[in-house]
């Protein structure tokens, strides 16, 4: 009896001013089977990473639009790395240059959706991946 | 003496003290908060592993005050247990909060946004926050909460704070598993009527009005106050019984968590006076019956062949109770085998 859910933290780092798109995607997660934990606007990488550090998540997705991806979203990965948290999958989403796609996704970043993505591609992508890191560990953790 | 984990309130060392592939139980003892947190996540899977950890831990279990909140979607009970939390680390050297939230019955999904309100807490080095989707299926939401606490407890955090919205019978299994439950209302939302209509009166050991700031809360207070005294008039109680509070509080403006915090100590003192062995040795029979029925329905029902068995016997045209008669007798019997096929 060994029901493991997929644990995703939803993350707004930076100081973007709403957060529907990163609510939205919260919820099409949830109707996926997902447990999603969304902590609000305004997060620091440490308040990101301590929150994926104490509710144990496999996934971390970061949703931004203010344009500080690049100084932002190396920081969460720092900062999940000093917390041994360099396995979590990590994605992001939001107004994010090719060039700057590119560079995060050689910095531990697995994925970043652009603006226009459909969401339900979001959610298959995540539960394509997470089976198929699964499967390579055995499923435990 | 106590042995507490070191580094649990050394801001650099909570993180990740040891190496990873240290064996869980000595890294929770170092204070590693990853270690708490991963098994946490084996109590909610109902992994095996959970047990193992927790049988060498067990001493370590039963130091912590457990918090139960619970009350109508919308009091502020996250709020609350946020200033709570704020209020209680000016004498507590490590607070837990465990925030339970409902899963889809559909989708089996959630969304789980109870930190919104706690996130001043979240970087607090002596606090942990753990969200938790209620899964619901035969009471293991409560079985999981309970692990949930004594994980926390092992680590060697003071008090927990439970939040669970009161609904169901599975949340108010819940909180019935902590030492001192609060039942959070506001004006408005959740009147005295419905809520003693709803039976969360019954399980609260303190009545926190919320939102005091609004209109109707005084109100409220006195249909609360008046609820309380008739209930604990209108039959003979043992000398000494507690008598439930009623407290105003307004968590949105951090005012009066000092009553409520006397309050809660007071609950404590009460319990502490010979009472508190008693009370958790009946939680901790029902927390242990719990796991038995779980664990015999999966053995039987599951792996023993009882539920094919069932449905061939219903497919046969028998009568439920007549199947049911046929079942508990096999099992009596010894005639269920959980290791899969039925005994011949
Ligand atoms: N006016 C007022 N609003 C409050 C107070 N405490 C909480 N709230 C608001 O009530 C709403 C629900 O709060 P929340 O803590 O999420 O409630 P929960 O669903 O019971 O956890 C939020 O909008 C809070 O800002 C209070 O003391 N006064
Ligand atoms: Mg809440």
């Amino acid at each position: 009896m060994n029901d493991q859910k997929i644990r995703v933290l939803v993350a707004k780092p930076g100081l973007d001013g709403h957060d529907r798109g990163a609510k939205t995607v919260a919820s099409v997660l949830r109707d996926h089977g997902m447990e999603v934990i969304y902590t609000g606007l305004h997060q620091t990488p440490e308040m990101i990473a301590e929150a994926a550090q104490q509710e144990d998540v496999d996934v971390v997705g970061l949703s931004i639009l203010s344009g500080a991806h690049m100084s932002l979203f190396p920081r969460v990965r720092d900062e999940l790395v000093k917390r041994g948290l360099g396995d979590v999958l990590l994605i992001g989403g939001g107004i994010i240059p090719g060039d700057d796609v590119t560079k995060l996704e050689s910095q531990g970043f697995a994925k970043l959706f652009g603006p226009g993505t459909n969401t339900e591609e979001i959610a298959k992508y995540v539960i394509a991946e997470m089976a198929r890191r699964r499967a390579a560990t055995g499923g435990r953790r | 003496m106590r042995s507490e984990p070191v580094g649990w309130y050394h801001p650099g060392l909570v993180t990740s003290p040891q190496p990873p592939q240290a064996p869980l139980a000595e890294r929770l003892l170092a204070g590693d908060k990853g270690a708490l947190a991963r098994l946490i996540t084996w109590a909610e899977n109902a992994d095996a592993r959970f047990a193992d950890v927790m049988r060498a831990l067990h001493p370590r279990v039963g130091r912590a005050w457990r918090v139960g909140v619970t009350g109508p979607p919308g009091a502020g009970k996250s709020t609350l247990v946020n200033e709570f939390a704020r209020y209680e680390r000016a004498t507590k050297r490590s607070l837990g909060i465990l925030a339970v939230d409902p899963s889809s019955p559909f989708t089996g999904g959630a969304l789980l946004g109870d930190r919104i309100r706690m996130e001043e807490r979240t970087t607090d080095p002596g606090i942990y926050i753990r969200s938790m989707a209620s899964r619901g299926s035969h009471g293991g939401l409560a079985r999981a909460a309970v692990d949930a606490c004594d994980a926390m407890d092992a680590f060697g955090i003071e008090e927990i704070l439970l939040e669970t919205v009161g609904v169901g019978q599975a949340e108010y299994d819940i909180v019935a598993a902590t030492d001192t439950v609060l039942v959070v209302l506001c004006p408005g939302a959740g009147d005295g009527i419905q809520a003693m209509k709803a039976g969360i009166l019954e399980v609260a050991d303190v009545l926190v009005v919320n939102k005091a700031d609004l209109a109707g809360a005084d109100r409220l207070v006195l249909d609360l106050e008046e609820a309380v005294h008739i209930r604990e008039h209108t039959k003979k109680r043992p000398d000494g019984a507690w008598s439930v509070p009623v407290v105003a509080v307004s968590a949105g403006k951090g005012e009066h968590l000092d009553l409520l915090a006397g309050h809660v100590a007071r609950h404590r003192a009460w319990l502490e006076e010979g009472r508190l062995a008693a009370v958790r040795r009946s939680k901790r029979l029902a927390h242990v019956r719990q796991v038995v029925e779980e664990r015999l329905d999966e053995a039987l029902w599951t792996r023993g062949g009882l539920a094919e068995r069932a449905g061939a016997l219903l497919d046969g045209g028998r009568a439920p109770y007549d199947v049911v008669e046929t079942l508990v007798a096999a099992i009596l019997a010894g005639d269920v085998s959980s290791r899969g096929a039925p005994k011949p």
